[in-house]
C-alpha cells in the first residue's frame, strides 16, 4: 500500500508520464474541435514537484493566473486543477467569444462560461486517458473558477496534498494555436489511497 | 529568507522575530496567515497555516506547522523564548477564503481554518484585535512590527490596512 506520492517507483511515475501524454493529445485534439483551429502540441513534462517550486516555476505567489478546479470521484478521488495564463485564456475568449485584450481580471460572465468549458474538456481529456488506461471510472463534478493571486488559487490542491506528502504530480503541457505557443499546467491530485488503485491497476504496484 | 520586503514565510511554516523588523506571507487563499506581537517585549511573529486539526485524519508524517492547534503554541513558546509574555500578546489574522464556490465539504478549509485559530487563541487567551477573513480572494499579508500595522494586498481588492 502506497503511503505517500515519494513512494512512486520510477516504473509508476513512467506510467503517470504517460498519461499525462495521453491525456495532452487527447486535449489538444478537444481543443481543436472546440476552437476550430489547428492545435499542436509539444511534448508534455511530468513531473512530481514539490508545490513550492511549482509556485516558484511559474512566477512567483503573486502572479495573477485562472484556475480551474475539478473534483473526482467514483474509483479514482481527488481533484484535477489547471492554471491557465492569460495569453491562453486571451485565446479562448478571442476565438469563442470575439473578445480581444481582455484581462484576467475583467472577466464577465460569459467569458467565465466560456473558460470554464475550456476547463470541462480538458478535464474530460485526462480522465479519459486515466480511464482507457486502466479501465477505471472517473466522475467529474462541474468545474469552478477563480482568477487570483497563484498562491491563493493553488492552496487546496497543495492542502490536499500536504496530507500525504509536499509534492505534486505536474503536468507541463505546451500548444500551439496559430502559430502561437501557450501554456497550460495541469495539477493531479488523486488520494493517495487512488493512486495506490491506479498503480494496482495499471500493473505498476510494488505489491 | 530575508529581502526588501522583508521576512518570508512560506505555506505552512511560522517565522518569530524581533520588532522593526517586517514579516510577510504571500497569496493566502484557504490558509489562514495570524500576526502576534508583544509590543512591550519588542517581539513578534507571524504563522502560515493549511489546516485546522493535526490530530484528524492521516497527517502522521506532516509538520505541525501546518496545523492550527499545534503552529500556535509552537510560535507562542518561541516568541516567549524571546522574552515575550503571552499576557501582552495581541492578534491579527487575515485569509481563510473560499477560492471556489463548489458544493462540497472538503472544499469548505478556510472557515474551518479561521474557527480553528479563533479557538486556538482564545485558549491561549490572546485577543484578535483586527481581522480580515473570509470571502472569497486570496491576500498578501505584510506585518510591520514596529506599528504593528497588519497590510493585506490583493489581486482585485488593491491594498488595506488593520
Amino acid at each position: 500500500m502506497l503511503k505517500s506520492y515519494e513512494e512512486l517507483s520510477p516504473i509508476a511515475i513512467d506510467c503517470l508520464k504517460e498519461i499525462g501524454n495521453i491525456g495532452s493529445s487527447y486535449a489538444a485534439s478537444s481543443m481543436s474541435t472546440m476552437l476550430s483551429k489547428s492545435v499542436e502540441m509539444h511534448v508534455p513534462e511530468v513531473r512530481l514537484m514539490d508545490f513550492q517550486s511549482v509556485i516558484d516555476e511559474m512566477g512567483g505567489p503573486e502572479k495573477v493566473i485562472a484556475g480551474i478546479l475539478v473534483d473526482l470521484s467514483g474509483d479514482i478521488e481527488g481533484m484535477i486543477m489547471f492554471l491557465l495564463e492569460e495569453s491562453f485564456t486571451k485565446i479562448v475568449l478571442d476565438t469563442l467569444m470575439g473578445r480581444q485584450h481582455i484581462n484576467l481580471t475583467e472577466l464577465d460572465e460569459a467569458d467565465i462560461s466560456a473558460i470554464i468549458e475550456m476547463g470541462n474538456i480538458m478535464a474530460g481529456s485526462y480522465i479519459g486517458a486515466i480511464s482507457s488506461l486502466s479501465g477505471l471510472s472517473v466522475k467529474m463534478a462541474v468545474p469552478s473558477m477563480t482568477v487570483d493571486m497563484m498562491g491563493a488559487v493553488m492552496d487546496l490542491p497543495i492542502i490536499e496534498f500536504s496530507k500525504v506528502g509536499d509534492k505534486v504530480l505536474f503536468i507541463d503541457d505546451g500548444f500551439i494555436i496559430d502559430n502561437i505557443d501557450i501554456k497550460s499546467n495541469i495539477i493531479l491530485v488523486p488520494t493517495v489511497e487512488s493512486l495506490d488503485i491506479l498503480m494496482k491497476k495499471l500493473g505498476v504496484s510494488d505489491d | 529568507m530575508i529581502n526588501n520586503n522583508g521576512i518570508s514565510v512560506g505555506i505552512g511554516d511560522f517565522k518569530v522575530c524581533r520588532v522593526p523588523e517586517t514579516l510577510v506571507t504571500y497569496a493566502l487563499g484557504s490558509c489562514v496567515g495570524i500576526c502576534l506581537l508583544d509590543s512591550t517585549a519588542g517581539v513578534a511573529g507571524l504563522s502560515h497555516i493549511m489546516l485546522p486539526d493535526s490530530t484528524a485524519g492521516s497527517s502522521g508524517a506532516a509538520s505541525p506547522m501546518k496545523f492550527a492547534d499545534s503552529a500556535l503554541p509552537m510560535m507562542i513558546k518561541q516568541m516567549e523564548m524571546m522574552g515575550a509574555s503571552r499576557a501582552r500578546m495581541k492578534a491579527k489574522i487575515a485569509g481563510g477564503a473560499t477560492m471556489f464556490l463548489v458544493a462540497n465539504d472538503k472544499f469548505n478549509i478556510g472557515e474551518r481554518n479561521v474557527a480553528a485559530v479563533k479557538r486556538v487563541l482564545m485558549e491561549n487567551r490572546i485577543p484578535i484585535i483586527a481581522e480580515d477573513t473570509g470571502l472569497n480572494y486570496g491576500r498578501t499579508q505584510m506585518f510591520y512590527t514596529d506599528t504593528g500595522v497588519m497590510e493585506i494586498r490583493s489581486a482585485t481588492k488593491g491594498v488595506r490596512t488593520f
